[in-house]
């Protein structure tokens, strides 16, 4: 028999936003050549900011689109426009973060010359300098471009693409901080050995499936899910590789040991990014696997995800209270909030998808803006993250942490706040699936987390501020404007969130 | 011929890697058991390109080579940071962040 390759029908239309994204960061790869150093910094935020925009828009514009292009690789649907334009907000978000001068004293919290030594001579003239690098604004950019790729794949390859596309950036990124670098340097060879390692596992699983398959499109997958005469041990040990790739991403136990680790090293605009962007490219993949490829071997994957949703939430929660780090804390936090979603996921119904997208937009809101809090806190080292530096913060500016609190109110789904709506939307899901003993087990969760947000809380307001403890920054527009727009974002969710939960219900339904 | 020697073989490579990232502590190798696990997953693409009679394993294969290189790039400018900073590519020496 011949072998073939037959040449496919190529639609441009439909993947406007990623190549709207995928163009602004080759734009700004020759930005990096062309523009001269002391203009470059505007010019790039200015692509980025046009880059973002244009791909929003774009999204608005598809609405309503559902097709498969680019021969089935590429779905355009609900869930992936919706995510698409969520990371286009976030990842907007995330880049004016990146863009923040008025906080540290050199400027930006990225370091100017990353090849430089830590704890050298020119380190510590460095430190002192204003020099800044741009070179993040690039890497930033194809990073959220692959996130936003990585739900709208329809083909496991082009998955494992997108999910090294979207790794590849964010592991220097983690490198980059340009106060405490060896913690930041040990982040990022952290993730690196790790994401590495999971996506190994991620493409084995890829291979199994093509041979038991003969394919690795989502729809011959749930096609030959139905035939009788496969061979089902390459299945099930294919789907399970092809979820621990996944569920590394997402951050779930016993897969989450990076997460803390490197969400405390990076910089705190690059954990912003990576805690909002990468959690909600990486849902969206394992909804589109879970929900398309394996939709009809649901008794292969559901038992053994109750029990991963399960461990999330119990020792994200459990491992949270122990913290004394804000960014460690929060990071725990996300792994707890991963079990949340895990819930809806595994409702593997219309109303735990639609939950699923609606906490995933609420979730990068929220915590987008509280790490942008986060960088507000310094003292003369950089960001005072230690727990106790955030003493008595509550009298020093109740505005900061008022701010921070509502936020805090928002993670643990306080109600009129998006966090409530968001936990009602995916356990109600989840209790519909069936899945009751998981409800249970997250509400126990949910009260575990509400300790220790509330311990932050006390500790703001109620305590007594150390002698020699850190200072509020005032942030320029760019970092204000995100902690306002995400607080906003968690409040009207809160009070208001009946036009997106539409939106979201809208959105969810996956073309194969 | 019979296919299964090779995916037993490339279920063999897999796991090796996987016992060399577990085990071995220098970064470098580390990072190398990384790359035997990407190969066998070449392997096993293109011996199911020949039992499933579809090209798509091969054209794979190729896109894992690329990706793979593309990895090395970023993965030993990360490994010579760290290695240059502390004298050592241990893995147990990066131990800063914890708790």
């Amino acid at each position: 028999m011949p072998l073939e390759i037959t040449s496919p029908d190529l639609a441009y239309a439909p993947i406007a936003p990623l190549l709207i994204v995928f163009g602004a960061a080759l734009v700004s790869v020759l930005v990096e050549a062309f523009v001269s150093a002391r203009r470059r910094r505007e010019v790039q935020i200015v692509v980025c900011a046009l880059g973002l925009i244009g791909a929003l828009v774009a999204v608005v514009l598809l609405a309503g689109t559902e097709e498969l292009v680019f021969a089935k690789a590429i779905a355009v649907d609900g869930p992936t426009l919706f995510l698409q334009g969520t990371l286009a907000v976030l990842g907007l978000a995330g880049v004016l973060l990146l863009s923040e001068r008025s906080l540290d004293s050199s400027g930006g919290a990225v370091v100017a010359r990353a090849q430089v030594l830590p704890g050298s001579r020119e380190d510590v003239a460095l430190a002192e300098a204003t020099e800044i690098q741009t070179e993040v604004y690039p890497l930033a950019l194809f990073s959220l471009g692959g996130m936003m790729l990585f739900p709208a794949s329809n083909n496991l390859i082009l998955m494992f693409i997108a999910l090294e596309v979207l790794s590849l950036p964010l592991y220097l990124m983690a490198g980059l901080a340009r106060r405490r670098r060896l913690l930041s340097q040990e982040a990022a060879v952290k993730y690196f050995l790790l994401g590495a390692f999971a996506s190994a596992f991620f493409l084995y699983g890829v291979a199994l499936l093509y041979g038991y398959a003969g394919s690795v499109d989502l729809g011959d997958v749930l096609a030959a899910t139905g035939r009788a005469q496969s061979n089902e041990g390459l299945l099930f040990v294919g789907l399970a590789m092809l979820v621990v790739g996944l569920l590394f991403k997402v951050g779930a136990v016993p897969f989450q040991a990076w997460t803390p680790d490197v969400y405390q090293g990076a910089p705190t605009p690059v954990t912003a990014l990576m805690a909002a962007c990468t959690k909600i490219a990486a849902f969206g993949a394992l909804l589109r696997v879970l929900y398309v490829g394996f939709g009809r071997a649901e008794w292969d994957w559901r038992p053994m995800m109750w029990g991963i949703a399960i461990l999330t939430m119990i020792v994200g929660a459990v491992l949270a209270v122990t913290q004394t780090d804000v960014k460690r804390m929060l990071a725990y936090s996300s792994v707890a909030h991963t079990g949340f979603i895990l819930v809806g996921v595994i409702a593997l119904n219309p109303d735990g998808l639609s939950g699923t997208l609606f906490y995933l937009l609420a979730y990068g809101f929220t915590t987008l803006a509280s790490f942008a809090v986060v960088t507000l806190v310094r003292d003369s080292s950089g960001e005072a993250t230690h727990l106790s530096q955030w003493a008595g913060l509550g009298r020093k500016s109740p505005l900061v942490a008022a701010t921070f609190a509502l936020l805090l109110a928002a993670l643990a789904g306080i109600p009129l706040t998006s966090g409530f709506t968001a936990k009602f939307a995916v356990f109600t899901a989840g209790y519909e699936g069936g899945a009751v003993p998981l409800v249970i087990v997250g509400v126990i969760a949910s009260a575990i987390t509400a300790f220790f947000y509330a311990r932050v809380v006390v500790l703001m307001f109620f305590s007594e501020a150390p002698p020699d403890g850190p200072t509020v920054s005032v942030p320029s527009a760019y970092t204000a404007g995100v902690i306002g727009v995400g607080l906003a974002v968690s409040l009207v969710l809160g009070i208001a969130p009946q036009p997106v939960l539409d939106l979201a219900a809208d959105a969810s339904r996956f073309v194969y | 011929m019979n296919e299964s020697y090779y995916l037993l073989l490339a279920a063999l490579l897999f796991t090796i890697g996987g016992l060399g990232v577990l085990l071995r502590r220098n970064a470098i190798l580390v990072f190398m058991s990384v790359e035997l696990m990407l190969n066998s997953v070449n392997l096993t693409l293109v011996t199911f390109s020949r039992t499933t009679g579809t090209l798509d394993g091969q054209v794979m294969a190729f896109f894992v080579m690329v990706v793979a290189a593309a990895e090395v790039v970023v993965g030993l400018a990360i490994i010579m940071s760290i290695f240059r900073s502390r004298r050592s590519a241990s893995v147990d020496d990066a131990n800063l962040l914890k708790y």
